[in-house]
């Protein structure tokens, strides 16, 4: 199961901070973002709570960079 | 520039006007300091409040704090030697703040002209419902409906024209700037513009499987998948930024201490500004930024030119490649074969044509497609019967009761019949009739106008082996090579032959190898090979699953300039990161030795990241023969 979301974050090394913050969220098998398209795209274990994983990856993301948007 | 950007700059330029006044003011002492930390406030209060944000967070080291720290550092410094100097502290936030601006200017800029590019998306169709018009989104469009496009509008969904003769821009998916004509009964492609006249259109996909949609993904998934050097960014970047800070670290407190013990003054202040100046250059936000941008860029740039790169990590191949393999028939040869003769037949070419054309009627091969184009009078499908086609060797099929044999001279053997060979240069097709020799037409196809270039711009580009591989016979193999100066040709194999050349090429250790294919009989190959480019990729969806790199239209032109595309990229991605490394390095060593003050890191964090930038955005621009 994947999902594309729209973000919003103003620097490259931010993106890539809350790629690394995505990944290590319990319940995600992946995460990429296309800082260019500002896009990220998460992939879920199966089974997990989407819902759920997704307000952890949300949180860890603002945690790295409090200045980014996240919107599914 | 946004909202966001706007109002930045607003506190740019009031800051600024207030700074430069402030210079003319005669006010001393407290005056001074309070005026200057309203200045201060006005351009800095949202790093501050980001980096106690990410303080709390238990971020310590991201940008917003150094600056922090660099700037309240400088206030410290103004206030303890007395000289009530404040003018570096705002200037470095000031200077931040511009540089943080103009780069992210610069970046959505580049945003806006690559997304630009891929911008065929289109937003709604025209429905017509009863000789009425509705206009729709067009994933509600359901197959089988009625669209009508006006000249000058996008084609929404895939389908098949009704009514309306009129050409269509295809340059979107293409890159070929000739306008193709339609008329009714042909085949339209979605993301291709209407030209001349209304076109009815009944749609054959729904929205999410058309054309446009498919090459949308495709190229965001292609700048989703990183590529080696874009790796090593990464992987550069979790070490490089603890390391450098470390090193601050080390530069405020080690020297004073050695110096301490030496019993000399230990210039707690100096070494601190020093270590305030390596951490104002340490970001290493140029290479994080300009290295996928350069990729995202490039695959941008060759998308326009109707080149699907479907992952950087191609780019970054094709650059390096030494070997081109090729098929031949529908990549290096139009693939459009016209019937010339008919030798040694006891038939008639007319009787032995309808033969053949009726063992072959199931078949999409090009050579039955051209033998069913050129045949007359077809048979009605009721006299057919018992079709098989038999991989590498031809079709066999029982017509008007005969069984008939269609194929080349191994099926002649199989089949006993003694296959008598031609002396023509071109396809021979051997047929036999009931187990008996019934003679043999000869086909031919021609070159593609552009192959000849192709191949000699890809020598000139430094390919050291270029191979053909086909299924053809030696005489016609042979013919196109020599025409073409290919140097190495193998000629009568079957697809899983193929593959196993591929291997061998790939083993004998001269380099990188592509290989191009028409994308229908070469999937196994293309997927072997280190990097497979499919040929009139557009409408097809067997090669746009089984290729990396798609070439939308059929001209083998595209070849060479698609290794233009990926070299011009990987050089620019080199060039970045030699200066960019560079000149951190060397800034960090000027600012360790002291010979760096704050301005100067400033520029080595944000200049090198805008140069780095522009530099990227070249990529976006296809390079010329």
């Amino acid at each position: 199961m994947k999902k594309t979301c729209e973000i919003e974050v103003d620097c490259a090394n931010c993106a890539l901070k809350m790629e690394r913050a995505t990944r290590a969220v319990e319940g995600v098998k992946g995460a990429v973002i296309n800082f260019f398209l500002q896009q990220m795209t998460v992939e879920f274990e199966e089974g997990a709570d989407i819902k759920a994983v997704m307000a952890a990856v949300v949180k860890a993301c603002k945690r790295v960079e409090s200045d980014c948007e996240i919107s599914c | 520039m946004t909202k966001k950007q706007k109002k930045i700059m607003g506190r740019i330029i009031v800051a600024s006007v207030l700074f430069i006044a402030l210079q003319f003011l005669p006010l001393e002492g407290v005056w001074r300091l309070l005026a200057s930390a309203g200045i201060y406030l006005i351009v800095a209060y949202d790093i501050l409040l980001k980096s106690a944000k990410g303080l709390l967070a238990g971020q310590v080291l991201d940008e917003n704090f150094l600056m922090t720290v660099a700037s309240l550092g400088a206030f410290v410094l103004g206030i303890c030697d007395g000289s009530e100097d404040y003018n570096e502290a705002i200037a470095v936030i000031l200077f931040y703040q511009i540089g943080e601006l103009f780069q992210s200017c610069a970046v959505s800029r580049s945003r806006r002209s690559i997304t630009a590019l891929m911008d065929i998306r289109p937003d709604y169709a025209h429905l017509e419902n009863n000789g009425r018009l509705t206009t729709v989104s067009p994933d509600e469009v359901a197959i089988g409906s009625i669209i009508v496009v006006q000249p000058g509008e996008k084609i929404p969904l895939d389908g098949i024209a009704e009514r309306g003769d009129s050409a269509v821009d295809t340059s979107a998916l293409t890159g070929e700037s000739v306008p193709r004509s339609v008329h009714p009964g042909e085949e339209v492609m979605s993301g291709c513009i209407n030209l001349r006249s209304p076109l009815h259109i009944r749609t054959t996909r729904e929205f999410g499987e058309s054309t446009v949609t498919k090459i949308l993904q495709l190229v965001q998934e292609a700048t989703n998948r990183k590529s080696r050097s874009e790796q090593f960014i990464t992987r550069f970047a979790r070490v490089y930024t603890p390391v450098v800070c470390g090193a601050a670290l080390l530069l405020a407190l080690l020297p004073p201490v050695v110096l301490l013990v030496a019993g000399d003054p230990a210039e707690w202040i100096t070494w601190l500004y020093r270590a305030l100046i390596f951490l104002v250059i340490s970001c290493p936000c140029a290479l994080v930024l300009s290295i996928p941008l350069s990729f995202f860029a490039g695959i941008g740039g060759a998308g326009r030119a109707g080149i699907l790169i479907k992952g950087s990590h191609f780019v970054e191949t094709l650059a390096q490649a030494h070997v081109a393999v090729f098929d031949k028939t529908g990549t290096l040869t139009r693939g459009v074969f016209k019937v010339e003769a008919a030798h040694h037949s006891p038939y008639s070419l007319n009787e032995l044509l309808q033969l053949a054309a009726a063992a072959e009627s199931a078949s999409s091969h090009p050579v039955s497609i051209s033998l069913r184009q050129a045949c007359q009078q077809p048979l009605p499908s009721s006299e057919i019967s018992d079709m098989r086609e038999l991989q590498g060797l031809g079709v066999v099929a029982t017509v008007k009761g005969l069984r008939v044999a269609v194929g080349n001279e191994k099926l002649m053997k199989q089949e006993g019949a003694e296959a008598l060979p031609c002396h023509c240069v071109g396809t021979i097709v051997h047929i036999s009739i009931d187990h008996h020799y019934a003679g043999h037409i000869l086909i031919s196809d021609s070159l593609k106008p552009t192959s000849a270039r192709a191949l000699a711009e890809l020598k000139s580009l430094g390919i050291r082996k270029t191979v053909m591989l086909t299924g053809d016979n030696r005489r016609t193999a042979e013919s196109v090579a020599r025409e073409l100066a290919l140097d190495e040709v193998h000629c009568e194999l079957f697809p899983a032959h193929k593959v196993a050349e591929v291997e061998q090429l790939m083993r004998a250790n001269i380099g990188r190898l592509f290989f191009v294919g028409d994308g229908v009989n070469d999937a196994p190959v293309l997927a072997r090979a280190d990097v497979g480019i499919a040929m009139g990729g557009l409408g097809s969806d067997a090669a746009i699953e089984a290729a990396d790199v798609v070439i939308m239209d059929d001209d083998p032109a595209r070849i060479p300039l698609a290794m233009r595309i990926a070299r011009k990229c990987m050089r620019i991605v080199r060039q970045n990161i030699i200066f960019a490394l560079s000149a951190k390095f060397t800034c960090l060593a000027l600012g360790a030795f002291g010979l760096a003050n704050m301005w100067f890191a400033i520029f080595a964090d944000v200049g090198v990241l805008v140069l780095c930038v522009l530099n990227a955005i070249r990529t976006l621009r296809v390079p010329a023969a």
